[in-house]
């Protein structure tokens, strides 16, 4: 097709996927059955409750947290998440003196197997371009003011890497259940534009 | 860069998707969305494509392609990538993809009549 044709209505597109999706069947490349299950999984069952729980683990389990740290994704694993665009996990982790933050400048790399899908806006090329040029004015747009003496570490996703942030657990929450504490885990606060929830509910 | 319109354009589209899902979050916008990133997903799982070459597509489209400001036409890009391989490695033809649109086209101008 040529390139003069985009921005076409919603229709057309929505005619070309599946003129696409029905060839393919059709060639016997794929089956109708193996997209719904894609489609399912990652519309339901992958989600930012994966990296939540990696996170809570994280914050009881001190041995954990080293293993995370000396190999992401074989941790990760550990507690089953994994595959697909999420071969090789580092994980980078905030200190009171480092805020880490996650992008791919180039398209929309994202943790899948922990995060699921990214979110409009971390797509959007405002988000891609902003976040390196003026991390600190994006994150306060998200409502996070970090304090100017809190060095922000920007981490650009590629094809052979995938980052999550690992949050620093809030105070106050040292009597909870991992279980609870993986409630507070928010994504945003795995992908660095936000914090962990405080056990009242407010943001961390 | 403060203002009202950018914080939009960065998070302006967060608080109109927040459909419950299991898993907290509403990924697609349209269902052709859902379909195009299945197709690709499975083509994967299947052997069928290359991922990486695939994103090596997807990187060009938006660079080529993109807008300023917003996401929306993303899964467009997806679809036309994945179209671009697909036609680069000859699983399809542009003919086919064509004569096959037009009969879906038919199909669901028909549908809507009734």
């Amino acid at each position: 097709m040529s390139h003069d044709d985009h921005h076409h209505d919603h229709d057309d597109v929505a005619v070309r996927a599946a003129a696409l999706e029905a060839l393919l069947v059709e060639k016997g490349l794929i089956s109708t059955d193996a997209i719904d299950a894609v489609v399912d999984l990652y519309e339901n069952d992958v989600g930012p409750q994966n990296g939540a729980r990696v996170v809570a683990r994280a914050w009881v389990d001190d041995a954990y947290r080293e293993r995370l740290h000396a190999n992401g994704t074989g941790a990760i694993g550990e507690l089953g998440y994994g595959g697909f665009e999420g071969d090789t996990m580092v994980v980078v982790e905030n200190t009171p003196e480092v805020h880490n933050v996650i992008v791919c400048t180039l398209c929309s790399c994202y943790p899948w197997p922990v995060l699921g899908l990214p979110p409009s806006w971390y797509k959007s090329p405002a988000y891609r371009a902003r976040v390196v040029a003026e991390p600190r004015a994006v994150l306060a747009e998200f409502g996070l003011e970090l304090d100017p003496d809190v060095e922000i570490r920007v981490w650009d996703s590629t094809a052979e890497v995938r980052y999550l942030v690992l949050p620093m657990r809030p105070p106050g929450t040292e009597s909870l259940e991992e279980d609870e504490l993986a409630a507070l885990v928010t994504r945003d606060s795995m992908v660095g534009t936000g914090l962990p929830l405080s056990p009242t509910g407010a943001a961390a | 860069m403060k203002d009202a319109s950018a914080l939009e354009a960065i998070t302006g589209s967060i608080g109109a998707k927040a459909l419950p899902r299991r898993n907290g979050e509403l990924v697609f916008e349209a269902p052709w969305e859902s379909r195009a990133f299945g197709v690709a997903v499975a083509l994967h799982d299947a052997g069928a494509i290359d991922f990486e070459r695939f994103r090596a597509h997807l990187i060009a489209e938006i660079a080529e392609h993109g807008t300023n400001t917003e996401a929306e036409g993303y899964y467009e890009h997806w679809l036309d990538a994945l179209q671009q391989l697909l036609l680069e490695e000859g699983v399809v033809s542009e003919p086919e993809l064509d004569a096959r649109a037009a009969t879906i086209a038919h199909e669901w101008a028909h549908d809507h009549d009734h």
